[in-house]
């Protein structure tokens, strides 16, 4: 009898470890459920403190967006090599105080939009009129996103495409129309590019372009050589695109300078994001890339760029980075850094990261840790765009995160074939032809979105089927602005051949917010790089303005913030791309503040 | 994956007396490790190898975890189970192929993995013999409990040929010195002839077809979980019978397009060849 007690103990035991993550999950299941079947909008409003409507068409946005059809070489996986394109940036490019957007097309002879904010709540496309919309073609090749700045300081932003094809720059003529001025600004013929942003790396007060290439710029995808143009490794690339750094000399004609600054890298680069890291005025650069490990460049006084990732910790382990976003998800006055990778269930689980300065370093010894898990925003999906924003104006960034890779049949995975091949070794996988056809099968599609919203205590909670986000939509691009001046941060989504979608916010009014529109003197004009921290309840917030960041996307530049239930702020510190710092005390709450760099 | 097998193997120190040479004599010293060590060293090397040049693991700490809760576990049941202190090779084997093979953004897993890999050890078995591989049986509980937190290594070996060939020529050696090539040599043969039959059925390049073998998750697992001397049978032309059929079994699963083919066809096929030897052994006697 004696000898059978650890004998029964050792089968409890083992009975327990086997049961253990199916209690687990089914509590997760239970308190989620719980959470759904009391779902609708007014509840979300009171619990969550927004909801999101889906409100496109009202709104007067009726675009969808298509794919090219690539050399006839790729036809078995087209869907799977064609699968990007779908981006939209925000910009107010008139000037009249309303945030405008600019969508991007993909099918050869589909149109890009530029939509018009008419300060009603309804938008007008007008990028026919203005010549920025007939991008898309073979010869030329298809848009993949853009990016927006006024790289000649004239009150007006321009207009950066990028394409799997030839880049192009339209200058904004006082808001009025566009005219192309690739060759003068000495672009390259041909880039296969699913990124760019605009930075003063010099801090010369005249914007700067990166450029970052996905495929080899020597391959042109409507006429293929021959097959083997995939990544050599699905963690290991580095026969993706070459990296470029244009250098504004001022009178619309640029430089490049990748090369002699030390910015050198042929990995696939899906998302770049510039914010200074360190504190030391000049913006850093980090890079997202698919198939390999995340770059971190930093910014040694704008002369040089030295790649730390490995050294950071941030370009340690390979995942599949599709986003890059900045946002001080602590209110600590310090920059975390979003990155999007891919999760299925059961087959790839890199999970995203959420990149959080070590405790203790900052400067040039900043370390970096991913905290993702631990705060809960890791499983996202096939996560592509994402981007920090505080949706509820409770004080706190939250997070957007839209995904899905390829939906066709639902019935039906392609992740047994594309596995079979993405783990094979370099001369199988960096070949086409060794891929099976895709045969109408989904890719990670029909996925359920992310919205994280941020406790403020360091860690994030998964809301939105409850405050309306409910599309399955292979969502690609995500942008935030304030299209109604109302103090909160509607949500524009590009989709992968499928419609962009507006969501309307509705916040619970007892929350207070700020925003600052920048115009810079002595920096540039747009003030991109220009850093505002501001002071409340005995914390901080900083933000950035951003030329680009999250998946071929770029947000508003005005800064948004939210306050909670405060009565006052303290005061708000603003640092210029230039370096000038200026101090606005106790600034009027519910309020959008303009302020111009002092002479 | 499992390389209990080999840290289990009976001792080997059958060098040849012929040498005289100062220099071969050392070689032989050296290879005259007790071949229980042999595995752990070759497992750590890979794991070293993967991650100071790829970075290939999770986490430090997530295979830290799993090895260091093997260990405990093993441990706490030996010497409640038997009443004696075990050898730890065998759990370190267990603990660094979890933390080397299973993906999770998660701590848990890991630690669950290994722990459900030396329990199964102590709770399933049959006329005192356990019947599955305990990594691959754990890793296979996992992938179907929780597959929403735990994925398996999929990642290559950088973008050169050579980690891989170090790898397949030292895992070759070994095995070859553990007497257990034979298994190593007809699983390959078989996986390559089927990926031929694959890929006539399938219309899928040879390649693709072939391309799963070319990663290190494949060489953990031909040179350590199907070579597991604990969880084979005891015949060599059954041991290339039953790893044909784990090759077999795995093909099936491919055609239906299961992910984790190899690790289901062993746990499938594995305890099913050693109860059928157990029992035909047992009736004759």
């Amino acid at each position: 009898m004696q000898s059978r007690i650890p004998r029964i103990a050792l089968i409890i035991f083992f009975i327990g470890l086997l049961a253990f993550p199916l209690i687990y999950k089914r509590l997760a299941a239970r308190n989620t459920a719980a959470e759904t079947a009391s779902a609708n909008l007014s509840t979300a409003l009171a619990r969550y403190g927004f909801s999101l409507t889906e409100s496109s068409k009202a709104a007067g946005i009726e675009f969808k967006h298509s794919a090219p059809t690539l050399d006839a070489k790729l036809s078995h996986i087209m869907e799977q090599v064609a699968s990007m394109g779908a981006a939209v940036s925000v910009v107010d490019f008139d000037r009249d105080g309303w945030q405008d957007i600019y969508v991007t097309n993909s099918g050869e002879g589909s149109k890009n939009a530029l939509y018009k904010n008419l300060g009603n709540g309804s938008f007008k496309d007008i990028a026919a009129e203005f010549g920025v919309d007939g991008l898309n073609s073979r010869e030329n090749g298809v848009s993949m996103g853009a990016v927006w700045g006024d790289y000649d300081n004239d009150g007006y932003e321009d207009l950066f495409l990028y394409k799997w094809g030839r880049p192009e720059l339209f200058h904004n003529d006082g808001g009025k129309r566009f005219t192309r001025v690739s060759e003068q600004a000495g672009l390259p013929r041909w880039v296969n590019a699913n990124t760019a942003v605009w930075f003063d790396y010099d801090r010369d007060g005249k914007l700067d372009l990166f450029l970052g290439g996905y495929y080899s710029e020597t391959i042109d995808l409507w006429n293929l050589k021959d097959t083997k143009m995939m990544p050599e490794s699905f963690e290991y690339a580095s026969n993706g695109g070459r990296k470029y750094l244009f250098h504004n000399l001022g009178g619309g004609k640029f430089e490049e300078v990748s090369e002699k600054l030390g910015l050198k890298s042929n990995r696939w680069a899906l998302a770049a994001v510039a914010a200074d890291l360190r504190g030391t005025g000049y913006p850093d650069l980090f890079i997202a890339n698919d198939y390999a490990v995340s770059e971190l460049f930093f910014n040694d006084g704008g002369k040089k760029f030295r790649e730390v990732g490995g050294a950071t910790g941030v370009g340690y382990a390979p995942k599949s980075g599709m986003t890059a976003a900045v946002g001080d998800v602590l209110n600590r006055g310090q920059f975390g850094i979003y990155v999007t990778n891919i999760s299925e269930e059961g087959v790839l689980v890199q999970g995203n990261n959420l990149w959080m300065p070590k405790a203790g370093t900052s400067g040039d010894g900043i370390k970096y840790e991913n905290l993702a898990n631990a705060m809960g925003v890791e499983l996202g999906g096939w996560s592509f765009g994402a981007q920090f924003g505080d949706l509820n104006n409770d004080g706190f960034l939250d997070i957007y995160v839209t995904n899905g890779n390829v939906s066709l049949d639902r019935g039906k995975s392609y992740w047994y074939d594309y596995s079979k091949v993405a783990g094979g070794n370099k001369a199988i996988i960096s070949d086409a032809t060794n891929w099976p056809p895709l045969n109408g099968r989904s890719l990670s599609g029909y996925q359920k979105k992310r919205v994280w919203i941020n406790d403020g205590a360091g860690s994030f909670k998964e809301v939105a089927q409850l405050i309306g986000v409910t599309d399955v939509n292979d969502g690609r691009s995500v942008a935030m602005a304030d299209f109604g001046n109302r103090g909160v941060l509607d949500v524009i989504v590009a989709n992968q051949k499928g419609p962009l979608l507006l969501y309307k916010n509705t916040v619970a009014p007892e929350n207070k917010w700020i925003a600052f529109d920048l115009e810079g003197t002595a920096s540039n004009r747009g003030a991109i790089g220009a850093q505002v921290r501001l002071f409340w309840n005995g914390g901080q917030q900083v933000q950035e303005v951003s030329g680009g960041s999250g998946f071929c996307a770029q947000n508003q530049r005005r800064l948004h913030f939210g306050l909670g239930k405060t009565a006052a702020i303290e005061r708000v510190e603003i640092r210029w791309p230039s370096g000038k710092m200026q101090t606005v005390r106790a600034p009027e709450l519910n309020q959008i503040h303009k302020l111009k760099e002092p002479a | 994956m499992n390389p209990e097998a080999i840290a289990s193997a009976p001792a080997d120190h059958s060098i040849s007396t012929a040498q005289s040479n100062a220099f071969l004599k050392k070689l032989a010293w050296f290879f005259s490790f007790e071949n229980r060590y042999l595995a752990p060293m070759l497992i750590t090397t890979i794991l070293l190898i993967g991650q100071l040049t790829y970075g290939f693991l999770e986490s430090w700490w997530r295979t830290f975890l799993a090895i260091g809760v093997a260990i405990l576990v093993e441990l706490v049941l030996g010497r409640l189970i038997t009443g004696q202190w075990p050898h730890l090779a065998s759990a370190y084997i267990s603990g660094i192929s979890v933390g080397i093979l299973v993906r999770s953004p998660e701590f848990w897993p890991f630690a669950l993995c290994s722990a459900i890999s030396i329990t199964s050890k102590y709770v399933i078995r049959w006329r005192g013999r356990h019947l599955w591989n305990p990594s691959n049986f754990a890793i296979c509980v996992m992938l179907l409990l929780v597959p929403e937190y735990v994925s398996t290594l999929s990642v290559q070996w950088g973008n050169t040929v050579w980690p891989m060939l170090v790898v397949w020529a030292l895992g070759s050696a070994i095995v070859y010195r553990l007497r257990r090539f034979h298994i190593t040599a007809t699983y390959v043969v078989s996986f390559i002839a089927l990926a031929l039959l694959r890929s006539a059925i399938t219309g899928h390049a040879f390649l693709a077809e072939v391309a799963p073998i070319t990663g290190p998750m494949y060489q953990l697992f031909i040179f350590f979980m199907i070579t597991d001397p604990k969880t084979t049978v005891s015949r060599k032309w059954a041991q290339c019978l039953v790893v044909f059929l784990v090759a077999a079994m795995e093909m099936v699963l491919r055609l239906s397009e299961n992910i984790h083919a190899p690790y289901y066809a062993l746990t499938i096929v594995g305890p099913l060849a050693l109860a059928t030897e157990i029992w035909w052994t047992s009736r004759k006697k």
